[in-house]
């Protein structure tokens, strides 16, 4: 009996006990910006917005669309999506969130000044509702990207009345569906969520307040970690790992990002775009075959991020496995400009954001692509100035990179596209813009990795872009804290999450 | 005294209009597009980019939009951020105070260092005490605020585990924690003015133990502490308070890295996010507040001048 006793102490000893009552503080990078899911820019207030607002579609850790505030969704016809909603949800105001709410929302989205989801959701042609439960969304064309854009801030339903009432101010007192509440924030120092009781997963929460701080210097946020002052902050540094590692209270969580970094030249934007890099594939070939990948992420990130010679992270199942980064082969740089006729030294301006990583990738690319003959002029740029830049084609070759989006389109359409958005080296190619439409409009996966396949070897001729690397979502935490689920959108979802004693 | 006064302040009304203007243009020439950053990932969507400039008058001329926000100034209106939708004023009231505690705990610290300081180094010229203090002031005066405050953190905070840090709280909330989490940043920013004061103060010490005032108090018979605190001290104390004043600007820049290091919600940190998110309202109301805060202390340096010094009452 006394035998049976103890052995049932050890086993509760070992059992972390799951204890509630308390306050997360979590550490942000920079502060948020509006929390107003439709007017949202930044990716620290989508981290917020996991606390505080539901989405129709979640992404589990392989990146697959699993049901949130939806239950399951069918596709009618190529432009008809049915959503089915969960039922017994609130909002933080008790209103009832059902198919009118999802409705109101994504007009929202459509229709407000200012919107930033508009672009995002624009295939919708309309909303209907079929029954309290259920909403009918018919697009204009067919889009698979647009269920992945549901598992963001364009699926973050509203109360209408709320809404309604606070009009342009809904940001200073945001009212969701999520399973913390907003109550207060204080500019540049810290936002306040309240546990909601009237959760539908209120089971899953096991803290009563959650607090984020923004902490931009990762000294700083270092210090705050290890004396315990914060449970978690996001976006450690891969030259700080080491630290948190060494330390018994702390832990390290990671996981791989969806963004990429790359060299993205000016092709056709501007006088800039006639510099030799810009005319010659050759050379752009050349520079890419100069730089060695794994050597960079060695000596800037501590070999903490994957080379990567594609847009999609290799944590996509669009990733293409079969384009590998290429090893450095200085033999062949040097032969590519010989065959160009270009006489080296080939200057090569470089815009690079003034980041001390940045700046560190750019010297280290420098140094490597200087033994085959080219010169690149580094111009640190500070971020917003470096944007503008872009934009007007102030630039011959730009050091930047993309925090990534779930679907790959997200990654490729905007950048790639014959004039779209953000296609700074204004490059275009009939096969490329052919592809991606293409990929953009079928709801098959298999037929899309190839569309995005044969994209994928016509940009590896041209190289508008020179993917070097894709990141990785580090995330510190004390080693009390159970429960993290490291998805690649890097976001920190309360669901789980719990102190363990 | 009373016209020289009234002269001052009259002074006060264009120099806030010429720093109105010059922030105003400034700012235009600051490379980066507002509506871009406000953009975000959408910068690349013409019509995002026209709906942001119409929305917040940047697609009219300059003088249209100077005038447009000075007329609102003038009725109170320092306008709403870009970034986060909150009145400007209100950002301002809720930091102003919380930069102003940092800014009179460090002037405390620097005062209680550098004065101090700064006598002994002058009454034990060329000796012992006097090199000791002049080579700390020197350390003083050469370590960076970020760097002091870095080492801190890690020493007292990560180390020992004394204090807090980060996490301010305003003192009316809990006056204990907020000079818990207060105290080492005021200390760090207090450190390099306490520098600056204690070479001053030395420097002004010498020069007044040297009148014949000085010999004469001596020569009176009287202790020499009250010959060196109340005679030489008073007269020292004057370039000493017009510096004091001066320092403003550097306890504002210094909290600009202070307050960045030990996360405290203050001026310092508004005015850098600001600037970086080319969010121009922000930027605008607070220099203008920090102008007339300039401009305003340099005037109770003034008065305090006549305080100490009766001899320039009569002017």
């Amino acid at each position: 009996m006394i035998r049976r006793i103890l052995l049932a102490l050890c086993l509760l000893a070992a059992i972390p006990a799951v204890v509630s009552a308390q306050t997360l503080r979590i550490a942000l990078r920079e502060d948020a910006d509006l929390l107003d899911p439709t007017l949202a820019r930044t990716y620290v207030g989508r981290i917020v917005f996991a606390g505080l607002c539901d989405k129709l579609f979640d992404l589990n850790e392989k990146l697959e669309i699993v049901p949130q505030l939806a239950t399951g969704y069918e596709w009618a016809d190529p432009v008809t999506l049915i959503i089915h909603l969960r039922e017994g949800v609130t909002f933080h105001d008790g209103e009832v969130l059902d198919a009118a709410a999802v409705k109101y929302t994504l007009e929202r989205h459509l229709t407000m000044p200012g919107s930033f989801r508009r672009s995002e959701i624009a295939s919708i042609d309309h909303v209907e509702i079929v029954d309290p439960a259920t909403v009918k969304i018919t697009l204009k064309a067919p889009s698979s990207p647009l269920l992945s854009q549901l598992t963001d801030r364009a699926g973050m339903i509203l109360p209408p009345k709320a809404t309604e009432a606070a009009g342009k101010n809904f940001s200073q007192a945001p009212v969701c569906s999520g399973p913390f509440r907003f109550v207060e924030r204080v500019a540049q120092d810290r936002i306040v969520l309240e546990r909601y009781p009237g959760y539908w997963d209120a089971g899953n929460i096991h803290f009563d307040r959650v607090i984020y701080q923004p902490m931009p210097d990762s000294a700083v946020q270092l210090a705050n970690l290890r004396s315990g002052t914060i449970d978690l902050a996001e976006r450690v540094l891969p030259t700080d790992i080491a630290q948190v590692k060494a330390d018994p209270k702390l832990r390290i969580v990671t996981s791989p990002a969806l963004g990429y970094e790359a060299i993205t030249f000016n092709v056709g934007n501007g006088e800039l775009a006639k510099a030799p890099i810009g005319q010659s594939k050759l050379l752009r070939q050349a520079f890419e075959a100069a730089i060695d990948r794994q050597a960079l992420v060695d000596v800037v990130f501590n070999g903490m991020y994957t080379p990567n010679a594609q847009a999609v992270s290799p944590a996509s199942p669009f990733y293409i496995a079969s384009v590998p980064p290429p090893p450095r082969d200085l033999a062949k740089a040097k032969a590519l400009i010989k065959e160009s006729g270009v006489p080296t030294p080939i200057t090569v301006r470089m815009n690079v954001p003034n980041t001390p990583d940045r700046a560190q990738e750019a010297e280290v690319i420098q140094s490597m692509v200087q033994e085959a003959g080219f010169d690149v002029k580094i111009n640190l740029i500070e971020f917003a100035a470096s944007l503008q830049a872009a934009t007007r084609g102030e630039f011959q070759s730009y050091l930047i990179g993309w925090s990534g989006r779930p679907d790959p389109d997200g990654n490729l359409f905007q950048f790639l596209a014959t004039g779209a958005g953000q296609n700074d080296g204004h490059y275009s190619d009939a096969v490329v813009d052919k592809e991606l439409k293409a990929a953009r409009e079928s709801v098959d996966p298999v037929a899309r990795r190839g569309h995005y396949e044969t994209a994928l070897h016509q940009l590896r001729d041209d190289l508008p872009l020179i993917y070097l690397q894709s990141p990785v979502n580090v995330v510190g935490m004390s080693a009390k804290l159970t429960g993290f689920q490291p998805v690649p959108d890097g976001m920190i979802r309360l669901r789980g999450l719990a102190t363990a004693k | 005294m009373r016209g020289h006064l009234g002269g001052r302040i009259a002074q006060i009304i264009p120099t806030l209009l010429l720093v109105s203007v010059l922030v105003f243009c400034l700012q235009q020439l600051m490379p980066g597009d507002p509506a871009m950053v406000l953009a975000g990932e959408e910068r690349g969507d013409p019509r995002v980019l026209a709906q942001i400039r119409a929305e917040l008058w940047l697609d009219r001329s300059l003088p249209v939009q100077y005038l447009h926000w000075m007329g609102n100034v003038l009725r109170g209106d320092l306008g709403y951020s870009w970034r986060i939708r909150q009145p400007v004023l209100s950002l301002i009231e809720t930091k102003l105070p919380v930069t102003l505690q940092l800014g009179a705990m460090a002037f405390g610290f620097a005062v209680a260092i550098g004065v101090p300081a700064g006598i002994v180094a002058a009454v034990q010229r060329n000796r012992f005490w006097d090199y000791l203090a002049n080579a700390i002031g020197l350390a003083g005066l050469s370590t960076p605020t970020f760097w002091l405050g870095i080492m801190l953190i890690l020493l007292v905070s990560v180390n020992l585990g004394w204090l807090p840090p980060s996490g301010y709280v305003p003192l009316t909330e809990d006056w204990r924690q907020s000079l818990a989490t207060t105290i080492m940043p005021a200390f760090v920013l207090g450190n390099a003015i306490a520098a600056i004061l204690m070479r001053h103060t030395r420097a002004a010490m010498l020069t007044a133990l040297d009148q014949d005032y000085v010999r004469t108090a001596r020569a009176k018979g009287l202790r020499e502490t009250r010959v060196v605190l109340w005679h030489a001290l008073r007269n020292a104390l004057i370039p000493v308070v017009t510096l004091g004043a001066l320092e403003l600007g550097t306890l504002l820049s210094g909290a600009v890295l202070t307050e960045q290091v030990f996360s405290i919600p203050g001026f310092g940190k508004m005015i850098v996010d600001a600037v970086f998110n080319r969010d121009y309202p922000v930027v605008q109301g607070v220099v203008l507040v920090t102008a007339f805060l300039y401009v305003a202390l340099n005037l109770v340096a003034d008065i305090l001048y006549v305080v100490i010094n009766p001899r320039l009452r009569g002017s």
